[in-house]
């Protein structure tokens, strides 16, 4: 099958949306003739003009709530925020409007839109464009929230999410952008929570999102070698979370290590191993392990940014010390 | 009907509107006063002119945003006063099924998008609905109500700035009651006619006196017009006064009792009574019988509201997000 990035995997869907559904339109700072930050928008601006793909002024709080508004009166807006650090500055259109107005309405509205924002480390750009924030909104009920790893997964998932009636988070990890795999060139959908086994394993699972995803499937490769079978699981989504496929494969392996790369404490792996431990306490067989991002804001220097953010070594031992 | 015909008859049905919002205000008050109603509640008297006179400018499928202050902008705009005062009382028959409450009674089927309890979060979202409209090339407009001190937040500018550039149809229309809470427009802004400010962004602002009917009526007319047509937005900033505290059980004692009744001597109401006496639209008897009519009907919207179910406990859940895809 042909390889493709994952920005290309993304173009592709925003591409075949902006011709297929007129109801659908992009906005966000630079995504015109710059075709966006990443370049995931490029050449879509001057296929499909200016009020189609919009480039907005520096104002997140009117980029998130127009595209509340433009939904909520029966339009499909795919809003871009450059990076995920300034998803916050619009955070009560985010926080109060877009995730509520249906429930407080009493069901009178529908919102198809989709945010995509970028998330990670890893470019020495430091505290203010460096995070991954995917577990703050995830608190919220009111969004579905996506985070594919892979070119496969960003085409089928962004295309289901402006297919969804929802507003939903569409997370893109910057490390990824230029990664390739096997993308099929016809349009596709994967469901919102559906797990994908990204390694089949029988003695430790692991929860990985991201770019953590291949950081431990390089792991994994490491501690075959050593006779240890790890089995990795990309949840895909956060909201929904799929935590059949997580339990079964804890039913076979008893021993279960999540990684991320957003912060440790109060983040996403919480909420998984919480779930663990009050829905298969039963099959574990050793403490439930987190992985992620140490405590503090991200620094710009590299050496110290990659000891702040997880890497193999910490995948390793976290994995170690539940087999041994 | 002539032309004066069809006039009479729209500021009749404007006064039938004002003199709704008044009864059905004052009965909330009164409700609440009685532990019945629950939950911060702003009320609207004093300020009727304002969303009546900018809603009879309007179009049936124009839509508007509404604030925390909203249950003028809704009946205004024809909203249903027995779902109102359901949606009140927390009734599963309610606009919002009971989940709302005051500062989010709404009616999105006559075209509202959402009351909202954060101060000028309404102005972005009306915004991106007159984005979808110049996408849809629709005729119809969107009317964005917000306050004095809702003018200082950072969304309202960046709204007004996007509608700018654009040339999106948003009638933005500013009800300068003088007051945020307790904070005087004076002590948070250097300019008095927040009009101004319209220039900065590059669009038309025009102030009119909020209390008479026929200013406001007049002027959203023509603003409405050039809206429609496509030559981007305006901002229309209405001076008004709260008769009431800024919600329910506030003691007022920012304002002195003189400047509360000078204003009460300009209660729109009355205003309009007269003007409409001496165009002779109306007389003494019909205003009574007006009166008479709307009690009634708000004496019906309480006894619905009482009589309806509770929202089951279990409704609780739904609603948060659409089932399918
Ligand atoms: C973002 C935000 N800040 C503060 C408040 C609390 N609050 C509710 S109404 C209000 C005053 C709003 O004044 P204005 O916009 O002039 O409208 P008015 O109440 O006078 O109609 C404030 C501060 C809020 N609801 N939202
Ligand atoms: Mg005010």
């Amino acid at each position: 099958m042909r390889q493709i990035s994952y920005r290309e995997a993304l173009h592709e869907v925003l591409d075949y949306e902006l011709q297929i559904n007129p109801d659908v339109f992009l906005l966000g700072e630079d995504i015109g003739p710059l075709g966006g930050a990443f370049g995931v928008t490029t050449g879509l601006w001057q296929k499909y003009g200016n009020e189609r793909v919009r480039n907005t002024p520096l104002s997140e709080i009117a980029i998130v709530g127009a595209a509340t508004g433009a939904a909520s009166v029966g339009m499909r807006p795919v809003a871009e925020i450059m990076f995920c650090d300034f998803l916050f500055v619009a955070g009560d259109q985010l926080i109060n409007q877009t995730a509520k107005m249906r429930y407080m309405f009493g069901d009178q509205c529908q919102l198809p839109l989709v945010i995509r924002t970028v998330i990670g480390a890893g470019q020495s750009a430091a505290a203010q464009h460096s995070q991954s924030l995917e577990g703050l909104l995830a608190h919220i009920p009111g969004f579905k929230s996506v985070i594919p790893s892979t070119p496969y997964d960003a085409k089928g998932l962004l295309k289901t999410a402006i297919e969804d009636n929802n507003p939903v988070l569409f997370y893109e990890h910057k490390s990824l952008y230029n990664m390739k795999g096997e993308v099929p060139e016809e349009m596709y959908s994967i469901p919102f929570g559906v797990a994908d086994v990204k390694r089949k394993g029988k003695d430790v699972t692991v929860i990985a999102t991201a770019e953590m995803v291949h950081k431990s499937l390089r792991v994994a490769d490491r501690l075959q070698k050593e006779g240890i079978d790890v089995e990795i699981i990309d949840p895909r989504t956060l909201v929904p979370l799929d935590m059949d496929t997580i339990i079964n494969s804890v039913k076979k392996t008893h021993k279960a290590v999540v990684v991320h790369e957003a912060h440790l404490s109060y983040g996403p792996g919480a909420e998984i191993v919480a779930r663990l431990a009050d829905e298969a306490f039963d099959y574990l067989d050793a403490p439930l392990k987190r992985v992620g991002a140490k405590d503090v804001p991200i620094p710009m220097a590299p050496h110290l940014e990659s000891f702040v953010i997880p890497q193999e070594e910490d995948i390793y031992k976290a994995i170690k010390s539940v087999v041994d | 009907m002539t032309g004066k015909d069809e006039d009479n008859q729209l500021f009749l049905e404007a006064y039938r509107k004002m003199v709704k919002i008044r009864i059905f205000e004052t009965r909330v008050l009164y409700l609440f006063l009685q532990n019945l109603i629950r939950g911060p509640v702003h009320l609207y008297i004093g300020e009727e002119a304002v969303a009546v006179g900018v809603c009879s400018a309007l179009r049936k499928d124009d839509y508007i945003t509404s604030t925390h202050r909203g249950h003028g902008h809704c009946i205004a705009k024809g909203g249903d006063v027995r779902r109102m005062m359901a949606e009140l009382l927390g009734k599963k028959t309610g606009y919002c099924k009971g989940k709302g409450g005051s500062m989010h009674i709404t009616d999105l089927s006559i075209g509202i998008l959402g009351a909202n309890g954060i101060v000028g979060a309404g102005t972005p979202i009306a915004v991106g609905a007159g984005y979808a409209l110049k996408l849809k090339k629709s005729d119809q407009i969107v009317t964005c109500f917000f306050g004095d001190a809702a003018a200082n937040q950072g969304s309202v500018h960046e709204a007004m700035n996007m509608a700018a550039i654009w040339d999106l149809p948003v009638l933005f229309v500013c009800e300068n009651n003088l007051y945020g809470i307790s904070t005087g427009l004076r002590e948070v802004t250097r300019v008095t006619d927040l009009a101004k400010r319209a220039e900065g962004y590059g669009f038309p602002g025009i102030t009119v006196d909020g209390n008479n009917f026929f200013e406001v009526y007049e002027t959203t007319r023509e603003m409405v017009e050039r809206v429609r047509s496509g030559r981007g937005p305006v901002l229309l900033e209405a001076k008004t006064y709260r008769h009431e505290g800024h919600d329910i059980g506030d003691p007022c004692v920012y304002r002195t009792k003189e400047e509360v009744e000078e204003w009460k001597r300009k209660d729109p109401i009355p205003r309009m009574e007269k003007e409409l006496q001496y165009r002779k639209v109306l007389n003494q008897s019909e205003i009574s019988m007006i009166r008479t009519q709307i009690e009634q009907e708000v004496d019906e919207a309480v006894e619905f509201a009482f009589a309806s179910p509770e929202p089951a406990k279990d409704e609780v859940l739904s609603d948060l997000l659409m089932r399918e895809g």
